[in-house]
């Protein structure tokens, strides 16, 4: 297995049982991530994408198959072990951006540091980092309800990468944002896997935002059609 | 390890700081909680305030004799003859002109108007012997002068003066045909005997007809608590057809039909208890309700399932605290040393001062701590068991 590898999945299935009823949304999947990589997954609704990226950051279980992250098994580890490996190497950004409303926005960057062991001033110092990064030092005193969509996403993002971890997983980040303001989030995403280093994950159903990614992943019926982008 | 109490901090934090998106609701909690608490106060401290009277109000070191079978004071009644007789019972103190020590008495219901309600109710008012007085523990004339022998005196209880009009110092006071004038107040330190005139026996027994009856017999023993050798005495003497106990054997018994009051209390604030749980529980799987999303964000993050678990338990013991201390301080801003007057066993009033000790207040938090934990249980469970994936769910 190559070092370039940073997600390996091997004959990954998952069915959901309702009722009587057992649907199989991937049936033998595999599929490798390299690292650095921007992959976008696209799809029609219900395909499986956001089933998908759940498995990848190990808040969903495969039915049967191996995820591998880094060289390491991942699929098979306890809830606690999945809780410490997500803190460790994953920033989730959400379609509705899920910030605590309850908390300004450098309380919610700060969130993901409270599981280190870094002190106050650390803590302060990589908020006021990630802040900066997004655009956003001077709202850190801001309410989520106080700021624009777009801004939220930002603070979202700043709390995603807060940590620094390798892989930033990305639910629809721009299906609840305009065309502009997408736009400005999608080239923070491609900055970031630039400039960073980061590798991303993004499922989305916008061909445009689709673009900004390295390579896109089309998903039908629990397979992969990888498409010419210039198509 | 830090991390843990951080997360559980952060999140405890978030919920507290929530609650106003949750106020009528969690205060409709709160209130609940507050209500049963001060509920059950008030009939503790009523219980530990009429339990304290009685138990101020006997000594061991009294005795008192009552016609067999008479229950209380006030159904008894002996000739002078038996009085006379009685008291040369072995057992009974003498003082230093070697003669017995001991107070006959009677009792008489007089009518008084209560200063609450501006009703009639009924007041005991005892005749008694000169050495009836030294034979209270701790009584002393607070204001004015003892009642002199022959004369229409009579010293009033503070708990009389308290509850009832016109019983000041110099008042002249009419019962019936009869006119008494008050020289005195006096106090024996919060017992039953302070919801009582008193005056002298053989005025009382003229004025009121009753020739030379008595009720009661009240003697000083020569060994506290021992009412041994009088028992032999009256058992030995056909003629004798009494009962001997000490005061406080006495006023125990009296008393004890009483306690069946903190008992009603706890079962109708357990029953109340219930009606707030109820709404305890509501409220907090409410909560738990809007905080799906962000209790699965944090998951998602890396919080630990325990820390929602703890954070819901937490802002269920917050609110059902507050709710205790708020119908801890009702209970006591309203009842205590709130004087009421009840029946006692001789269908007289016994006025007694509700009394919410710090004892009884933690009782009231301890129950509003019961219901916040059980309340909080569940829906912290609830709260614990959110699939991380709902943090994907879209919907705002
Ligand atoms: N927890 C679940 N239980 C049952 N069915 C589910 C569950 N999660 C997703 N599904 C089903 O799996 C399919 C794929 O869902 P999803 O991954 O959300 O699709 P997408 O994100 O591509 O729209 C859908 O048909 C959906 O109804
Ligand atoms: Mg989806």
């Amino acid at each position: 297995m190559s070092d370039d590898i940073l997600f390996d999945l091997k004959g990954v299935s998952k069915q959901f049982v309702k009722g009587k009823e057992t649907i199989t949304i991937f049936d033998g999947l595999d599929m490798s991530i390299a690292r650095g990589d921007f992959l976008a997954i696209m799809g029609p609704s219900g395909s499986g994408k956001t089933t998908l990226l759940n498995m990848l950051g190990g808040v969903d279980q495969p039915t049967s198959g191996e995820i591998h992250f880094d060289g390491k098994r991942v699929d098979t580890l306890s809830e606690t072990q999945l809780a410490a490996w997500r803190a460790n190497n994953i920033g989730f950004i959400f379609q509705f951006y899920n910030l605590m409303p309850m908390l300004n926005a450098h309380r919610n960057v700060e969130l993901p540091l409270l599981l280190t062991n870094l002190g106050k001033g650390h803590r302060k110092k990589s908020v006021a980092a990630a802040l900066e990064l997004v655009s956003l030092s001077d709202r850190a005193k801001h309410m989520p309800k106080e700021m624009s969509g777009g801004q939220q996403q930002r603070v979202a993002i700043a709390r995603a990468l807060v940590s620094d971890p390798k892989l930033l997983l990305c639910d629809e980040p721009t299906g609840d944002l305009d065309r502009q303001t997408a736009d400005e989030i999608l080239e923070m995403l491609q900055l970031l896997n630039r400039e960073y280093g980061k590798t991303i994950v993004m499922v989305t159903h916008d061909a445009e935002a689709a673009k900004y990614a390295r390579r896109t992943l089309h998903l039908d019926k629990g397979e992969f059609v990888e498409k010419d982008l210039a198509a | 390890m830090r991390g843990f109490f951080s997360q559980i901090a952060t999140v405890v934090a978030m919920n507290i700081m929530s609650l106003p998106r949750r106020l009528w609701m969690s205060l409709a909690a709160v209130f609940a909680v507050s209500v049963v608490v001060a509920v059950l106060l008030a009939f503790l401290a009523m219980a530990k305030g009429f339990e304290e009277t009685l138990a101020g109000t006997g000594t061991e070191s009294v005795a008192i004799i009552t016609r067999t079978g008479s229950q209380s004071e006030l159904n008894s009644s002996m000739s002078r003859d038996t009085v006379n007789l009685v008291s040369t019972a072995p057992g009974i103190a003498q003082n230093a002109a070697g003669d017995p020590e001991y107070s006959a008495e009677l009792y008489v219901i007089v009518d008084g108007i209560k200063r609450s309600t501006q009703g009639k109710a009924n007041i005991p008012m005892r005749g008694i012997s000169p050495q009836g007085f030294s034979l209270r523990e701790q009584v002393t004339i607070v204001e004015g002068r003892m009642f002199e022998p022959g004369r229409n005196e009579i010293v009033a209880g503070q708990g009389v003066q308290r509850e009832f009009d016109g019983f000041e110092l110099g008042r002249e006071i009419r019962f019936g045909k009869t006119a008494w004038e008050v020289v005195g107040i006096f106090s024996t330190g919060g017992s039953a005997f302070e919801s009582e005139l008193w005056a002298d026996a053989p005025t009382v027994q003229s004025q009121f007809q009753r020739g030379s009856s008595f009720q009661t017999v009240r003697a000083r023993l020569e060994q506290p608590g021992n009412v041994e050798p009088i028992q032999q005495f009256i058992d030995n003497d056909p003629q004798l057809i009494l009962d001997v106990e000490t005061e406080a054997d006495f006023f125990a018994g009296q008393g004890r039909a009483l306690t069946g009051i903190a008992i009603f209390g706890w079962i109708l604030s357990f029953v109340m208890g219930l009606g707030a749980l109820a709404g305890a529980l509501n409220t907090m799987y409410t909560s738990v309700a809007s905080r799906i999303r962000e209790i699965a964000t944090l998951r998602a993050i890396g919080f630990s399932n325990s820390s929602a678990f703890v954070g819901t338990l937490v802002e269920s013991l917050v609110l059902s605290v507050i709710g205790g201390i708020v119908g801890a301080l009702a209970a006591w801003l309203f009842f205590d040393g709130f004087s009421a007057s009840t029946l006692g066993a001789s269908f007289t009033q016994v006025v007694f001062t509700f009394e919410l000790t710090p004892e009884l207040f933690i009782n009231g938090i301890l129950l509003a701590l019961t219901i916040g934990l059980i309340g909080g249980l569940f829906p912290a469970w609830r709260a614990a068991r959110v699939p991380v994936v709902m943090a994907f769910q879209g919907g705002e």
